[in-house]
């Protein structure tokens, strides 16, 4: 197995609060790598997002505060990076792109300098001509008609869907070899969804990058997909390719998402949500974070006081965080 | 579905929305010390017949132009007329208070009024409003007051009042109509109208709670906003006339020539500026409060 | 941005049509020319009905007020009331005076308010942070009246004691002095003590809102995306974040100017310089109305200037309003 390109070991992120200290991040350990779509799956407060803005130092420090843990790429350590070698690699080899291409572009700023200036920032021989005729050629590559005239255009004029082709278009500016899309379809309308879709698999194949894919939408997942990582209340729950992951889940909470899908062929039958909330954050109880609401448990008493480990479980791909992750296997799915 | 075991031990307390604003003001130590300060001045104005050692034109020629001294209780010293200024500072205290929460209350019922009927109605009526307070912003505001009191004024604390309130409906107005002009979109609107409410019901009970953390905000820094302007009225001639007490008209009478007796000129003013301040503290407390901006990080 | 600004413009001059309607109205219903006149002892009936013909007091307010906007385009703003005396001239002398003390203030404030904000938001709850919010808040309690007068009780009692006056506290100018250079600087030690009033009130108010401003922006999703890209902390700051947070101060400095021209009619008197505010004042005083409508016109086509200058520099920050 080569190197991944990208490995996150044993993060955790914290952040202080009116309330108390918030543990965003507990214990997050995975791999990307190279060249593969790996989907990051889970609700609002799991940590997905914090985990992979931390990798690029966007974490506001204070209130946020990295604990512990180390993001290695290419064997350097991106945690401790700071001034000019945090920002060789912000926009360079490791690029990121935002759910809300409103609030993430500059509204006083056109398109063409936005995209412009993340060139140039990355290569200083190249001249003013030179980056504008290169944002040309990537908004050409991310499928925006009329290169030419939207270059000088504001975000205001763009329609959402242009909006983030031009923020895909800027992350993949500098030929990055990691590319982190945070929800990247979530603020879009249904069908402009798909297009972004096929948007980012033209970026990768353009650029043979890694895809880090957060999102809470499973069809987004299983249309892009590699491998999968599924996080609750900031721990990894379970891991492993898209396929094992949709077929046989082995950790209630995935079992349970994916039971909350509405199935094309139901006949009205209701929907199945997963009852209860996630837990708060601030001082999580011990044992399972999921047990509260976990069907599987059944009120078992080694669920309630230990935590589980992420072990293996099929195979050495898939691994699971649940004491009980055997009982799982042969359960259809919905 | 089997029963599920939910976690023991994990207390919910739902507190009402009052209280939530209420523990976190009190946060604000700044603003809850302010708050205590504000509350002994009023009480001093409420009982400014028994706490003032002397009348408010009292005269005692044999103490005039003294500084201040603990002497015969001569805090703040004496006028050329011998005049206690520490007994005239505490009547002009109740009167600019009283003048002040009138203003602030006047106004803030006639801004809102008009602000949630040109926010409720958009369109025309929303424009006409607008326009018209634009037009009223064109000139100085202390000039038109200034206007007002010349040629309509008596110089009755009332009357100075109901015009400062004239004009200080303006700035509540713009804020409640933005308010309501979102409000309006809302679905709570549109289910209280399907549910047969007249308008005025929709405006007064769905709506109105909903921006009544603004208002309160905005009538008390009005207050201090009011203090401020009656003070230079009075001060300029314009506002409170004697024989009614003013501290912007003290601090007018206790210029002397070349400044001497500096003490008249100063404590007024220091009066004015710690009620203002106080206000200023207990206002921007009551914004956190009813507004606290939580830094959202999405996980 | 052409279009943009010729609407702006045309939508100024209506505007300002409606407030000289507004005002006439507003003070031929509060005053009565007549009753000053009444106050003039042994004034033959001649003189009063000549008064009453030449300002058409007998006729409706509709009438007057043409009557008025004719004399107010055509013939320089008449006369005053008693005396009749031109009132142009004086508002256009006085005008000037104001205007040096008013810009000078409202420029310093501007630029001491930026570099306040900016710093404060970038260090956060340090001590210069506290000292600042502290200043704003005594700044925004201190009726600025009283700040003068303090002013000048400091200034004469340093004189008291060393016999030294460091400012001048009254009048633009001293009486002796030579043109052209010493002018300019007698005028200036002149203004210190009447700018540093003005320009502490708006320091005060305009501070923490580019401070807040600042900080909203700095906190914002774009200003994410811009560190994201790898751009030095400078260009983050200045390009992207400053930029950003200037624009709703131009509404606020805006909307301001009024209330700095109001200040400047409380400045003025105290220091008794010889500009409009000071000229307000004793129009007042003397219950004239015509010079009091003459200068709240004035007022409000220089508040509609300042305003259109103030859209065009937002229209140039901000490229959505161009386009509604």
């Amino acid at each position: 197995m080569p190197d991944p390109v990208l490995a996150l070991r044993d993060l955790t992120v914290e952040f202080d609060t009116e309330d108390g200290v918030v543990r965003a991040v507990t214990g997050v350990s995975y791999d990307l790598r190279r060249g593969e779509v790996l989907g990051i799956v889970g609700e609002s407060g799991s940590g997905k997002t914090v985990s992979m803005l931390s990798v690029l130092g966007l974490i506001p420090v204070p209130p946020g505060r990295i604990v512990s843990g180390e993001a290695l790429f290419d064997g350097e350590d991106l945690l401790t990076l700071k001034g000019r070698r945090l920002r060789e690699i912000r926009g360079g080899p490791v690029a990121m792109i935002f759910q809300d291409p409103m609030s993430s572009l500059n509204p006083v700023l056109t398109i063409g300098d936005q995209i412009g200036e993340a060139i140039r920032a990355h290569s200083r021989e190249t001249d003013e001509a030179a980056a504008r005729a290169r944002t040309i050629t990537l908004l050409q590559l991310v499928g925006v008609p009329a290169p030419e005239r939207r270059v000088d255009q504001y975000p205001h004029e763009l329609s959402g869907g242009l909006r983030q082709r031009a923020m895909i278009a800027m992350a993949v500016a500098n030929d990055p070899s990691v590319l982190i899309a945070d929800e990247p379809t979530t603020a879009l309308d249904v069908t402009i969804q798909a297009q972004i879709l096929e948007v980012l698999k033209t970026a990768q194949r353009e650029t043979q990058a890694a895809i880090v894919l957060i999102t809470h939408d499973l069809g987004l997942i299983a249309e892009l997909a590699d491998r999968v990582v599924v996080m609750y209340a900031g721990r990894v729950v379970e891991i492993g390719d898209v396929f094992s992951i949709f077929e046989s889940p082995r950790h209630p909470y995935t079992a349970g998402l994916l039971r909350s899908r509405a199935p094309l062929d139901s006949d009205g039958a209701g929907l199945e949500p997963i009852p209860g909330q996630p837990p708060s954050l601030i001082s999580p109880p011990p044992g399972c974070p999921f047990h509260p609401r976990c069907v599987q448990s059944r009120g078992r008493e080694v669920c309630r006081t230990e935590l589980p480990e992420l072990r293996a479980v099929a195979g050495a791909e898939h691994r699971s965080a649940c004491h009980f992750a055997e009982e799982l296997a042969g359960e259809a799915r919905a | 579905m089997t029963e599920l075991g939910y976690e023991a031990g994990v207390e919910l307390e739902t507190r009402s929305q009052w209280a939530y604003v209420r523990i976190r003001f009190l946060r604000h130590r700044l603003a809850v010390g302010s708050l205590i300060v504000l509350i002994l001045i009023a009480l001093v104005g409420v009982f400014a017949s028994q706490i003032a050692p002397y009348g408010y034109d009292e005269l005692d020629i044999e103490n005039a132009s003294k500084g201040p001294t603990l002497e015969d209780w001569h805090l703040f010293g004496t006028d050329q007329l011998g005049r206690d200024y520490f007994s005239r500072v505490v009547f002009g205290v109740r009167t600019s208070l009283w003048v002040a929460v009138f203003v602030a209350l006047v106004s803030t019922a006639i801004g809102t009024a008009i602000g949630a009927v040109a926010g409720y109605y958009g369109g025309k009526v929303d424009n006409l409003l607008m326009r018209f307070t634009d037009l009223v912003l064109t000139v100085p505001g202390l000039a038109v007051l200034l206007t007002a009191s010349v040629f309509l004024g008596s110089g009755e604390p009332l009357q100075i009042g109901l015009i400062l309130a004239l004009l200080f409906w303006t700035t509540i107005a713009r804020i409640v109509r933005g308010a309501f002009l979102s409000l309006r979109e809302e679905d709570f609107v549109d289910a209280a109208k399907a549910a047969g409410a007249s308008d005025l019901r929709v405006i007064a009970r769905h709506m109105l709670p909903n921006c009544v953390g603004p208002i309160i905000v905005n009538a008390t820094l009005a207050v201090a906003a009011a203090i401020l302007v009656e003070a230079a009225l009075s001060y300029l001639g314009l506002g409170i006339q004697p024989p009614n007490p003013a501290l912007g008209r003290l601090i007018n009478e206790g210029q002397s020539n070349g400044f001497e007796l500096w003490w008249l000129v100063t404590f007024p003013g220091l009066v004015i500026v710690a009620i203002a301040l106080c206000v200023n503290f207990v206002g921007d407390g009551l914004r956190d409060a009813f507004d606290p901006r939580q830094r959202r990080v999405r996980a | 941005m052409l279009s943009y600004a010729v609407r702006r413009l045309l939508y100024s001059v209506v505007v300002l049509v409606a407030a000289s309607f507004l005002v006439f109205t507003f003070v031929s219903l509060s005053g009565d020319p007549l009753g000053q006149l009444n106050l003039v002892p042994n004034l033959s009936e001649q003189s009063r009905q000549n008064v009453i013909d030449a300002k058409h007091l007998d006729d409706p307010i509709p009438v007057r007020y043409a009557y008025w906007a004719k004399d107010a385009v055509t013939n320089q703003f008449g006369t005053t009331l008693l005396g009749d005396r031109p009132i142009l001239p004086d508002l256009w002398r006085v005008m000037k005076n104001t205007l040096q003390l008013v810009l000078i203030a409202e420029l310093l404030a501007v630029l001491i308010a930026v570099v306040i904000g900016v710093y404060s938001a970038r260090h956060q709850y340090s001590p210069f942070d506290y000292a600042a919010t502290t200043f704003s808040f005594l700044g925004l309690a201190t009726p600025a009246f009283w700040l003068a007068l303090i002013l000048q009780v400091l200034v004469v009692q340093v004189r008291e004691a060393t016999g030294h006056q460091i400012f001048p506290i009254a009048s633009l100018s001293s009486v002796d002095h030579e043109g052209g250079l010493d002018f300019v600087l007698d005028r200036a030690h002149h203004l210190v003590l009447p700018v540093i009033v003005l320009t502490v009130a708006s320091v005060a108010g305009y501070a923490r809102y580019m401070r807040a401003s600042m900080l909203e922006v700095i906190n914002s999703d774009y200003v994410r995306t811009a560190r994201a890209k790898g751009l030095p902390e400078r260009t983050v700051t200045m390009k992207h974040a400053f930029r950003n947070a200037l624009i709703p101060l131009v509404t606020l400095v805006a909307l301001s100017f009024g209330n700095l021209l109001g200040g400047a009619i409380v400045v003025e008197t105290i220091f008794s310089l010889d500009g409009m505010g000071l000229y307000f004042y004793n129009a007042l005083l003397a219950n004239d109305p015509y010079r009091v409508m003459a200068w709240l016109m004035v007022t409000a086509t220089m508040i509609i200037v300042f305003n259109l200058v103030a859209d065009l520099v937002y229209g140039y920050l901000d490229p959505r309003v161009r386009y509604d």
